[in-house]
């Protein structure tokens, strides 16, 4: 028997905030009613099937002007591996001097994504 | 003491775009003034992405985009004054300013550009009962230990305010380890980006509650919990509803009030709708000379409209130098003689034009157009249009509700001079409209009225396909 679940969205892509209704069929799309135009029904599909997230955090620095370096991936990650790319971030440390974009962390989980520094110390 | 053609106070996104712009239209004296020990603002504590769409189409963190004006400042050796607090200004132009360096330092300008921004509103502003423990902190307050200090506030916690520092808060402080128990918005709606409620809060499956509030702070020494209740349609809260929330920290985004302190001290007018100064669409304020741009003015949505505000007032501030270096006396905003004699000797180019063929009845009208909020307006800017202003002038708006199917007219005389058709208009998110500098040479009134008008069922469907 095939599974079917509906998941209900607002959509963010624009101020009307559509909500937007996905139903679900064996982990693929079945319907999605309720949009407004092609880029929300596309937002909620994507949100549904493999939502992704750019992370930001902050890095210590070692020896640097300022104790902090902001820093994020530098492509989204899977939503569901948020917190653990949270406790390898949180490992990293950084020596002063860091520029803007320098990767402080390679292919962080697996997901293909680099830390990168977003300001400089 | 030292002589300036320009001073900026604030070394901001507004200051850091006016000090540009200043620059690169011939402005040579300048000093930028910053209290903090490097230049950004608060972009340089907004780690978050998100900036930058509108001006560069990517989206950049707060530190990313604060360096790529930093960069340009420094390359074009402005002269910057850091860890610099501005304690007085005059209406003549005259700053006084401290630091650790210099001691008392102060600078004769011939013009001023202020873009100190905005401040929070402190627990003193709401008038919570209870106790005064520490862990209570303004969400920026915990922003900036977070990201720029490296302390984190607390381990479990309640945000009052739904607005975004409050929502990115909740995103921050969930990442770092704490526990986010809830949001409470006193408002049935939130006053955040609807991208922020749901990546900020439902990604978290933190509880948003709306029309609920804090009314009781509990713990001596340390906060130790809330009692919130829901509100009814007044604010007042509901009796029986009262819920006892665990906490050692409470963040307040309960919104954000221009900073005007100095503003003050050289008595420029301030208007009560937005709390900063009333400015003309060249960002001039009252006091002749003086400009005003981003924050300080009015609490913009996004950190590129500031950008292109701080443009505007350095571009201002230039030809308003280059003016004083040729010719004689100018008048403020508002210095109704300074601006009539203007346009009766024919100083102003275009003034006379105006002036002439908009006071048809042989009457003369004022040079300066006053813009009023008429009905679902909360707020306008500029709140003056100068007739002789060459160039199309936005006029940028905040909505006092939630309305849909809605026009939004600027009328003159009770004619309709512009009208812009909206789906949805919101308070979170400013309007603009946009006036041709012929539409503004046409109004023969002495004020433009801005406001919003809501269509009947049977019109917002036969225009439905025009949006």
């Amino acid at each position: 028997m095939s599974e079917r679940e509906n998941k209900m969205l607002t959509c963010i892509i624009c101020p009307l905030g559509c909500s937007i209704s996905v139903t679900m069929e064996d982990g693929t799309i079945a319907e999605t009613k309720g949009f407004g135009c092609k880029r929300g029904k596309n937002y909620a599909e994507t949100e549904c099937i493999a939502p992704m997230r750019v992370i930001t955090s902050t890095v210590r620095v070692v020896n640097g002007p300022v104790p902090l370096i902001s820093v994020k991936t530098d492509k989204p990650v899977p939503k569901a591996l948020v917190m653990e790319c949270m406790k390898e971030i949180n490992r990293i440390e950084a020596h002063s001097p860091v520029k803007i974009g320098d990767i402080l962390l390679v292919n962080v989980l697996g997901t293909g994504a680099d830390i990168v520094a977003t300001c400089n110390a | 003491m030292r002589e300036v053609e320009l001073a900026i106070i604030g070394g901001g996104p507004g200051g850091l775009a006016a000090a540009i712009e200043a620059y690169r239209n011939g402005v040579r004296k300048i000093v930028l003034l910053e209290r903090d020990r490097s230049l950004g603002g608060i972009l340089k504590q907004c780690v978050h992405s998100g900036f930058g769409l509108q001006l560069f189409g990517e989206e950049l963190t707060g530190p990313e985009y604060a360096e790529r004006f930093t960069k340009q400042v420094m390359e074009l050796g402005i002269d910057i004054k850091l860890e610099t607090m501005v304690i007085g200004i005059t209406s003549d132009k005259l700053v006084s300013a401290v630091n650790s360096a210099e001691g008392l330092i102060s600078f004769k300008a011939r013009a001023l550009i202020l873009a100190m921004g905005c401040r929070e509103r402190p627990r003193g502003a709401l008038n919570i009962p209870g106790t005064r423990p520490a862990g209570i902190y303004t969400a920026g307050t915990a922003q900036r230990f977070v990201n720029m200090e490296g302390y984190m506030p607390g381990k479990k916690v309640v945000i009052l305010g739904s607005g975004d520092i409050g929502l990115i808060m909740a995103r921050r402080m969930t990442l770092e380890g704490a526990e986010v128990k809830m949001v409470c918005e006193l408002m049935p709606y939130s006053g955040g980006l609807k991208r922020n409620i749901m990546q900020c809060l439902e990604d978290f499956g933190i509880p948003l509650r709306l029309s609920h509030t804090v009314v009781e702070i509990h713990g001596r020494e340390r906060l130790e919990g809330v009692t919130v209740a829901e509100v009814d349609k007044s604010g007042r809260p509901v009796p029986g509803t009262n819920e006892y929330v665990e906490c050692d920290t409470l963040l307040l985004s309960v919104g954000l009030i221009p900073e005007n302190e100095l503003s003050k001290m050289a008595s420029i007018e301030l208007d009560p709708a937005t709390s900063g100064p009333f400015v003309d669409e060249a960002c001039q304020t009252s006091a002749e000379g003086i400009f005003a741009c981003g924050n300080v003015v009015y609490v913009h949505d996004l950190v590129d409209y500031v950008t292109q505000e701080g443009y505007l007032a350095g571009k201002s501030a230039a030809e308003y130098l280059s003016r004083k270096a040729g010719d004689g006396p100018e008048g403020g905003l508002g210095a109704e003689s300074g601006a009539e004699s203007r346009a009766e000797s024919g100083a102003g180019s275009g003034a006379v034009s105006g002036a002439e063929s908009g006071a048809g009845l042989g009457e003369k009208i004022p040079e300066v157009l006053k813009i009023h909020a008429g009905y679902g307006v909360r707020c306008i800017i500029p709140q003056f249009v100068r007739r002789s202003c060459k160039n199309d002038v936005s006029l940028f708006f905040r909505v006092a509700g939630n309305y849909r199917d809605v026009v939004l007219e600027a009328r003159a005389g009770g004619r309709a001079v512009c009208s812009v058709r909206k789906k949805v208009v919101s308070p979170g998110e400013m309007e603009s409209i946009r006036l041709k500098s012929e539409i503004i040479r046409s109004i023969n009134s002495e004020v433009l009225e801005i406001g919003i008008r809501t269509l009947g069922d049977k019109e917002a469907k036969e225009t439905k396909g025009e949006i």
